[in-house]
C-alpha cells in the first residue's frame, strides 16, 4: 500500500448524537476531493456504518483499525 | 477592573454571564470587576418554540422577550452588532464604533441558518429554523390537501438533530386528524444508515416510521433541488420527488468569528472538549452552538456548559484553582423527543455515556411542553 498522508483528523470520540458519520458528513462536505479524513470513535456501530455509508457516497475506505478504546477509520473523498 | 465580556445573548451567553455575576458578586459590588452582554438584537428568542409555530399554533410573539429582563441586574447589556474581535488587542469592535475590552471572553454566537446555500430552496422548501420559515410552512400545511412530502437535511451539522424526525411524526398525526393521510405519502431522508444516528432511538422510531407508514430513506444527504422536475437530490446520487419539500437548512458559524480569524470556514470555533477553551487561548471560551464539539448543537448543551465556564472565569479572576469538578464538561446532554400522539422520550448522555432512552410515553412529551413553558423562569437564570 502506498502511504497516505492524512489530511484531517475528525475526533468523534464522545459523540453519541450528532454521532461520528454525521461527523465525518460535515468533514466530506467541507473538504476537497483528494481529502483523506481519519475519524476516531467509541460508538461501536461506527466500523459497520461509515464503510457502508463511503461504499453507497462513492469514496474510498483507506483503513480501518482497532485503536485503544476506540475505532480509526481512514476515508479518501473520491468526489 | 477585570473585564468579563459575552458576546451574544442567547442561551448559553445569558446564563454564563448571569452564573458568574453570582460567583464574582463581592468583586463587581466593589467594581474590581465588571460583566457584560453583547446583543445584536436585544432581544432572546426561545427557538425550540419555532417549530411549535409550524406544528403546533404557538405565537411567534410568545418566544421572545428582552434580554434585559433575563440577566440579573448587575450584569451590563451592550446592544449592537459584533463586527470585529480583535485577539491580540483584546477588544471587540461593534458596527456603530464602540469598542469593548476584555479581561476574559466568552464567545456565544451561535449559529446561522443559509437556506440560500441550496439554490431554489426559498422557492422550493420550507423550513422551521426560524419564525418566519415556520410560520410559512405553517402557511402550506394548512394548504396542503395531498401528494409527496418529503422531509430531509441540507447540511451538516445542524440545531438539534432530532427536530426533522419529531416534525415528521407531527406531521403525519395531523394529516390523520385532518383526514388527509390515505392521500398523502410521506418520506424522511436520513443522512445516515438508520432512521436516527443513536442506535438505541433509532431502533425506537424505526418501527413507528413504519407503523405511520413514513418511508425511511437511508444515506440521503440532501445536495441540490431540481425545481423543473420537482425533485430532490442527494449526495449519495439519488433523487426523490416532492409536492412539498421541508428541509434542514444548512449552518454555519457566526460570521464575525470567520472573519475575526477565530475559526475556519464553517465557523465553528475550535474548542477544548473539557475546559471549553478556545485553542490556544486561556482567555477566551466558547459555548452553545458556537463551538466545534462533536455534540448536539442543543440549548441543553449551552445549558450544562454555561457552568463549567462560569467557574473557570470566577477562578482566574479570584485567583484560584477552578474547581475539580464543576471546572470540568464532561459532555453531557439532555433533549426531550417528540414522537407524536402525545408521547415522547429522553435523550441523556455524556462524552462516555450513550444515551439510553426510556420507553416513549407521555410523561416525556408533557415534560417538553412544561419546560418550553417554564424556560424564562429557569434555563437563563440559572436556576436548574
Ligand atoms: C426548530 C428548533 C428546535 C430546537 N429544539 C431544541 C430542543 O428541543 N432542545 C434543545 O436543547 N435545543 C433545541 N434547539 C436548539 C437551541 O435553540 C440552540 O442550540 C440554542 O439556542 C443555542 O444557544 P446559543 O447560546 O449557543 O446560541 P443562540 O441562542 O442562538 O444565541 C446566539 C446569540 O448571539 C447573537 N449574535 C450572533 N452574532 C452576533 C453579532 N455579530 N453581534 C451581536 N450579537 C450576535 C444572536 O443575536 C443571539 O442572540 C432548537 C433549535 C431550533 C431552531
Amino acid at each position: 500500500m502506498t502511504t497516505t498522508t492524512i489530511t484531517r483528523v475528525v475526533d468523534a470520540r464522545g459523540s453519541y448524537c450528532p454521532g461520528p458519520l454525521m461527523e465525518l458528513i460535515r468533514a466530506i462536505r467541507e473538504g476537497a476531493v483528494g481529502d483523506v479524513i481519519s475519524v476516531y470513535s467509541t460508538d461501536k456501530g461506527s466500523k459497520v456504518d461509515i464503510p457502508k455509508w463511503i461504499e453507497k457516497a462513492g469514496h474510498r475506505l483507506v483503513a480501518l483499525e482497532d485503536r485503544d478504546g476506540y475505532d480509526e477509520i481512514v476515508v479518501e473523498k473520491l468526489r | 477592573m477585570r473585564e468579563i465580556l459575552v458576546l451574544g445573548g442567547g442561551v448559553g451567553g445569558t446564563l454564563v454571564a448571569n452564573l458568574v455575576g453570582r460567583k464574582l458578586k463581592a468583586e463587581i459590588a466593589a467594581g474590581r470587576a465588571r460583566v457584560r452582554v453583547v446583543d445584536e438584537t436585544g432581544d432572546h428568542v426561545y427557538q425550540p418554540g419555532f417549530m411549535y409555530i409550524a406544528m403546533g399554533g404557538e405565537p411567534a410573539s410568545s418566544l421572545v422577550r428582552p434580554e434585559r429582563s433575563l440577566l440579573d441586574a448587575r450584569i451590563e447589556l451592550v446592544v449592537g452588532r459584533i463586527e470585529r474581535i480583535d485577539p491580540a488587542a483584546k477588544v471587540v469592535r461593534l458596527a456603530d464604533g464602540q469598542e469593548l475590552a476584555w479581561d476574559e471572553l466568552v464567545v456565544a454566537t451561535g449559529a446561522r441558518i443559509l437556506p440560500e446555500a441550496i439554490p431554489h430552496f426559498a422557492t422550493e422548501a420550507h423550513h422551521f429554523y426560524s419564525a418566519e420559515g415556520a410560520a410559512r410552512l405553517r402557511q402550506a400545511l394548512d394548504a396542503f390537501t395531498g401528494g409527496r412530502i418529503v422531509v430531509g437535511i441540507a447540511g451538516m451539522p445542524y440545531k438539534c438533530p432530532p427536530a426533522p424526525l419529531e416534525v415528521t411524526f407531527l406531521i403525519e398525526a395531523e394529516l390523520r386528524e385532518r383526514g388527509l393521510r390515505d392521500g398523502t405519502e410521506i418520506h424522511y431522508c436520513s443522512p445516515i444508515g438508520r432512521a436516527f444516528t443513536i442506535e438505541s432511538v433509532s431502533e425506537m422510531a424505526t418501527p413507528i416510521l413504519a407503523e405511520k407508514g413514513v418511508e425511511l430513506h437511508t444515506f440521503f444527504n440532501v445536495e441540490a433541488i431540481d425545481p423543473e422536475r420537482k425533485v430532490v437530490q442527494s449526495l449519495e446520487g439519488e433523487e426523490l420527488p416532492y409536492d412539498l419539500l421541508i428541509l434542514v437548512p444548512p449552518h454555519k458559524g457566526a460570521r464575525v468569528v470567520i472573519e475575526s480569524g477565530l475559526a475556519p470556514a464553517a465557523g465553528w470555533l475550535p474548542t477544548d472538549p473539557q475546559t471549553l477553551n478556545v485553542r490556544g487561548r486561556d482567555d477566551i471560551w466558547a459555548i452553545g452552538d458556537a463551538t466545534d464539539l462533536p455534540l448536539s448543537k442543543a440549548g441543553s448543551t449551552a445549558h450544562f456548559e454555561a457552568p463549567v465556564v462560569a467557574e473557570r472565569i470566577a477562578a482566574r479572576v479570584l485567583g484560584r484553582e477552578p474547581a475539580a469538578k464543576e471546572g470540568v464538561y464532561t459532555g453531557k446532554v439532555m433533549c426531550f423527543f417528540e414522537i407524536g400522539d402525545g408521547k415522547g422520550t429522553l435523550l441523556r448522555f455524556d462524552y462516555d455515556h450513550p444515551p439510553q432512552p426510556p420507553k416513549p410515553n407521555r410523561v416525556w412529551h408533557l415534560g417538553k411542553i412544561v419546560f418550553n413553558k417554564t424556560y424564562w423562569h429557569t434555563v437563563p437564570r440559572g436556576r436548574i
